[in-house]
């Protein structure tokens, strides 16, 4: 468990930090909280030549919320997010999601940037940015541009963060009514990546009919997956069990999962579907108690 | 209730006493292999096979020692000119320490890159080219025995197929004519899995040999460094490592569980490097290499059969086993059982007739099995006959817990010979499943059951009333290598009333530092606090086996006694002497003798011990030591009952164990706080193969969970919050009825568990899952019975 050997450098700026990023090419790779990529150099999957370390890099950790967005800079640590009172009135999804990633070691220093930036289908906390529409901003040396979540992914380990790229902020637009959002993940134990996954965001009117539904399913396909059928089930209705039911139904067959040491396909559809049901409910529920 | 004879200044047997190793682990201050520095150290590094069964063409080393700091890379061909290339495995097999030719097993040892930083040999380890002809392995333990499946030890000139030995014991012919004759019998196939000990601290050693005094000094993780010495002497001897020229020193020890018994390749290679470079080598191994390359537990594939009458009477029991040992039997078994006590498989019921027969087979896995907590085999008889007796009672209707006590060996049948051979020294099976069920409401939990089922809720209730066989062991039956498993313990007690005591066991966890003063405290009165324990110094402990197997109370345990009471005949006759009246008018009570009938005339130990050094009487040896090498009149039998309650979801079938109740009776208890330690460890490595340990190999014989995130060692979070109890029956042969606690817990916790899940699906037609149980499993159970909503698309 040792990585072959690298070059280390912390900047002090973000400008810094994307010069030298620029000028060191392929050969090099961004550092947040570690967690995902120090595992992959030990065993020797990534090896990098040279790690640029972000943690010294002023004005990238921050929660706030600003004209109706919530604001999310892209090296604040998940636990920040899980304890953070202001998000909590929206989206107690993220104490959902926090609570299952890893354990207090890994929340402590993994960062909500490197979350997506890794582009793994098996994390969390890309399905919870595709149910709640995030929108990612990406610096470069030419400066800044976003990127809505539905084209950030774009396949195993890659994602619109391009060479020469830092991802630096993460915004979630902030519903304005009635609204509820609630995430729960089948694992095998503690710490374990995701069976499957389920994001859910749902806004509705004052008479309860559902105005907008977000669903992001983890680990069942191989990139982070919206189930845009089981979105449009929802929308329009009473979230009645029949609605319900189907949407659930839907995100069990739109999923693509794969047979691994969890389980096969059916066993993963079939997972997929009971916690969709469970998910919706629980944002339903979220959504009348507030 | 545990009454104690001592006070707490004494802390004697009974007391919750804090543990005295605890402030050096607490504080960090625990002295662990990795943590020995010697100057001028070098490192080793092991090159693997990526293969499960391979030839190797070549091994080109070139690259590697261009890298500065390397200074050797070793194969098995420079091994071979010492004729180090192979050892013996406790089993009278034979293991290779590196391959000359051929692989069997992927992560097996290939090469080792010897550096002077563990970085650069880890580079160096990723630069060696070694070019393999892939062959096709045998992974399956029952193709194995295929008529074309091909005969993997050709090392061996006579062997003509893949089968390493048979035993069996037992009544067959009558066993046989009961099954014939039954009016019921049951029959499950079932899989005790592979699973790794996954001690916290992996394997390492630092071997450090001296060239000038022809000296080598061993720091390794080992639970029996004097049989590993006498180990090393054997294979070394013939290059002039003889026994006195070795000293083992097994330092703090980060969980053994029967995986550090064994002596691994690393442990030679780095021997035979420090022998040729003349500097220390360390060798310390990754969690990847521990969980792929040491010596898993378990994997007997069992066919377990019963057979008794409708209203629930068993008659016999049948047990088939196929052990799979990986490429060589590197069990770590007394030498005369290669199945170890397997034959305890009639369990705590009163069997008139039993038949159990094994045979063992290699295939390209690596080597095993070590006794995973548990006396040699005894977790996988238990959880045989526990599931089968289940089996059982869910065939003729009964309650799992009437059927026990219905067939419960009594009370008053002890000592009780067993139809495989055993004498079981004592033990009260109705008190202990009694005290279990009422600690867990059984009955109202049996109503609570009928309900939920009425709703379509899946909830189960399991029994495990289990008998442990441990305390290996007597000397006409048990040796290891021919050395008989006696243990052994050596007093000291200074001029000022303190002592010191060495034993020929190692803890690795147990907290022997603490219990074996508390017995020593018992017998002579000297307060426990007093009394330094060491051990895992081959140049200063007595000779003895080690720990494994729950043998370290009953055997060492037992040697401190006698020791003790050695001591205290002697201090009777001195306190004769100082109080100038015969032995026959004292009277003891802990920590001193005093006159019948004038207790003021009294002398302390301190006292006596004082005057052992300074007024001893005439003709008497000066001083107060004492030696005792332990050598049981039987095994010991503990026991258990335990019963858990699971709930399993419904839609995801996740599984929960609801409430667990342990209760123990393992003699008398020497620290009720240690043992009800042991209890919830023991406990959590019973719910790990139950609900989550395998190893599991691809047809190719890949690892396909060969790191922890895949090999799922459970947290405190799967653990329930266990409720623990004890009843007592001393084991009447042992000086102080004590029986050992560590394993029971390991051993009996499974079956309990797959039983209540299996209990769970009754409604459902399950008869038998084999563990780990999970969601998954349960899943495709349901599927395959047709009982889940057909809902789901197929793809
Ligand atoms: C034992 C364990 C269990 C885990 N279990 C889970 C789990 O259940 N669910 C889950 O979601 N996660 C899990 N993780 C992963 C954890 O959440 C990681 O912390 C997270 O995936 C990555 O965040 P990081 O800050 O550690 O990123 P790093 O590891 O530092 O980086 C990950 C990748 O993203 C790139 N990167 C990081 N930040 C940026 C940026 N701002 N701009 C551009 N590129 C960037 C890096 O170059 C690297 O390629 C687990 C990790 C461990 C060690």
């Amino acid at each position: 468990m040792i990585p072959s050997s690298f070059d280390y450098t912390a900047p002090s700026s973000l400008d810094e930090a994307l010069k030298l990023l620029h000028d060191l090419g392929d050969d090099a790779k961004i550092l947040a909280g570690g967690h995902s990529l120090i595992p992959m150099m030990k065993l020797r999957f990534a090896e990098p030549e040279h790690l640029i370390d972000l943690n010294n890099v002023p004005g990238l950790s921050y929660l706030k919320i600003e004209g109706g967005t919530l604001k999310i800079g892209a090296m604040t640590r998940e636990v920040e997010t899980e304890e953070s009172a202001d998000i909590a009135v929206h989206f107690p999804i993220f104490a959902d999601v926090a609570k299952l990633i890893a354990d207090p070691q890994v929340r402590n220093f993994g960062t909500l940037g490197g979350n997506l930036a890794h582009g793994d289908a098996a994390n969390d906390q890309p399905a919870v940015m595709l149910a709640l529409d995030a929108v990612v901003e990406i610096a470069g040396l030419d400066g800044r541009r976003t990127v809505g979540i539905d084209d950030f992914f774009y396949g195993f380990y890659s994602t619109a963060v391009q060479e020469g790229e830092i991802l630096t902020e993460i915004s979630i637009p902030i519903p304005s009514g009635r609204s509820g959002n609630a995430y729960h993940k089948v694992e095998r134990k503690v710490g374990d990546y995701a069976t499957g996954g389920v994001a859910v965001h749902l806004e509705m009117d004052e008479q309860g009919i559902c105005t907008k539904a977000g669903i992001g399913l983890t680990n069942v396909n191989p990139t982070p997956l919206r189930a845009v059928r089981s979105e449009a089930a929802l929308v329009g209705t009473s979230l009645d069990d029949a609605a319900i039911a189907l949407a659930a139904q839907y995100a069990s067959e739109d999923c693509n999962p794969s047979t691994d040491l969890r389980g096969d396909i059916d066993y993963k559809r079939h997972i997929i579907r009971a916690v969709t049901k469970r998910m919706i409910n629980k944002s339903k529920e979220r959504a009348f108690k507030n | 209730m545990i009454q104690c004879k001592t006070s707490k200044e004494i802390s004697g047997m009974g007391h919750s006493m804090k543990r005295k190793e605890d402030d050096r682990f607490i504080h960090g201050k625990g002295n662990y292999v990795d943590d020995v520095k010697l100057p001028g150290t070098l490192y080793m590094d092991i090159v693997r096979s990526p293969y499960a069964y391979a030839k190797i063409k070549n091994i080109d080393s070139s690259e590697a020692l261009k890298i500065p700091g390397v200074l050797a890379v070793i194969t098995g061909k420079d091994l071979e000119q010492y004729n180090l290339h192979w050892m013996p495995t406790l089993m009278s097999d034979t293991q290779m320490v590196l391959p000359v030719d051929t692989v069997m097993y992927q992560a097996q040892e290939v090469a080792a890159v010897i550096a002077t930083e563990k970085y650069i040999a880890r580079d160096a380890r990723e630069a060696v080219r070694v070019e393999y002809e892939v062959m096709k392995p045998v992974v399956d333990p029952f193709k194995a025995l295929d008529a074309d499946a091909p005969v993997l030890r050709t090392d061996k000139p006579d062997k003509k197929d893949n089968h390493i030995w048979h035993w069996e014991v037992g009544q067959k012919e009558e066993t046989e004519k009961i099954f014939q004759e039954a009016e019921v019998t049951v029959k499950e196939q079932m899989h005790i899995p592979r699973i790794h000990v996954a001690s916290i601290e992996t394997c390492g050693c630092v071997a450090s040999y001296d060239k000038i005094d022809n000296h080598l000094t061993m720091y390794m993780t080992t639970q029996a460094p004097h049989a590993i010495r006498t180990v090393f002497a054997l294979v070394a001897g013939h290059v002039g490592l003889t026994e006195e020229k070795i000293r083992v020193i097994s330092p703090d020890i980060g969980g053994g569980f029967g995986g550090k018994v064994p002596v691994y390749p690393g442990y030679v290679i780095a021997i035979a490097a420090s022998f040729l470079i003349g500097k220390p080598v360390k060798w310390i191994e990754d969690r990847s290499e521990n969980l792929q390359a040491d010596s898993f537990a378990r994997d007997y594939h069992i066919t377990a059969e019963l057979a008794g009458t409708k209203d629930g009477k068993i008659l016999a029991t049948r047990m088939k086993v196929l052990a799979d040992h990986g490429y060589t039997d590197a069990s770590a078994n007394p030498s005369k059982f290669p199945t170890g006590m397997f034959s305890i498989g009639t369990g705590s019921y009163d069997y008139p007739n039993a038949f159990m027969e094994a045979d063992a087979v290699y295939t390209n896995k690596p080597p095993g099995g070590v006794a995973y907590r548990c006396s040699f085999r005894v977790t996988e008889a238990v959880h045989a006959i526990e599931r089968i007796t289940d089996r059982f009672a869910l065939e003729i209707g009964k309650d799992p817990a009437a059927l026990r006590f219905q067939n419960f060996i009594k009370k008053d049948q002890f000592p009780y010979h067993s139809p495989t051979g055993w004498e079981y020294d004592s033990g009260d099976y109705e008190a202990g499943l009694k005290l279990a069920m009422k600690g867990i409401d059984y009955d109202n939990l049996r109503i609570e059951q009928a309900e939920k089922r009425k709703k379509g809720e899946l909830m189960g209730i399991g029994l495990s009333t289990f008998t442990e066989i441990v305390g290996a062991g007597p000397s006409k039956d048990f040796d290891i290598l021919g050395i008989k498993m006696f243990d052994s313990a050596e007093i000291r007690v200074h001029p000022t009333g303190k002592a010191i005591a060495r034993f020929g066991t190692k803890s690795q966890g147990q907290g022997h530092e603490t219990t074996y003063a508390q017995i020593i405290a018992e017998e002579l009165g000297i307060p426990a606090k007093d009394i330094q324990i060491e051990e895992g110094d081959t140049d200063t402990a007595p000779y003895g086996l080690g720990t494994y197997a729950s043998r370290s109370t009953p055997t060492a345990g037992a040697a401190a006694v006698m020791a003790a009471r050695k001591l205290r005949d002697k201090a009777k006759k001195i306190a004769a002497y100082l109080l100038e009246v015969s032995e026959d008018d004292l009277e003891w009570e802990p920590g001193k003798f005093s006159v019948k009938g004038a207790p003021e005339k009294s002398k302390t130990i301190q006292e006596i011990v004082f005057a052992s050094y300074t007024n001893h009487p005439q003709g008497m040896e000066a001083g107060f030591e004492a030696t005792h090498y332990y050598d049981p009149p039987n095994l010991t039998f503990p026991s258990g009952a335990y019963i858990c309650v699971v709930d399993i979801d419904s839609d995801t079938f996740e599984i929960k164990v609801r409430r667990f109740v342990a209760i123990d009776d393992a003699g008398h208890i020497i620290n009720p706080m240690i043992a009800q330690g042991q209890v919830h460890g023991g406990l959590t490595q019973g719910i790990a193969p139950a609900m989550y340990e395998e190893l599991i190999y691809d047809d190719d014989g890949n690892i396909l969970n060969g790191t922890l995130m895949d090999y799922l060692v459970p947290t405190a979070v799967e653990s329930p919050s266990w409720e623990t109890g004890h009843t007592v029956t001393p084991s009447p042969h042992h000086p102080i009825g004590a029986k050992g606690i560590g394993e029971s817990p390991t051993v009996g916790a499974p079956p309990a568990i797959a039983n209540a899940i299996v209990d769970a699906l009754k409604p459902y037609g399950i008869t038998h899952l084999d563990i780990p149980i999970t969601p998954y499993k349960i899943f495709k159970a349901l599927k395959d019975k047709g009982v889940l909503d057909k809902n789901i698309v197929e793809s």
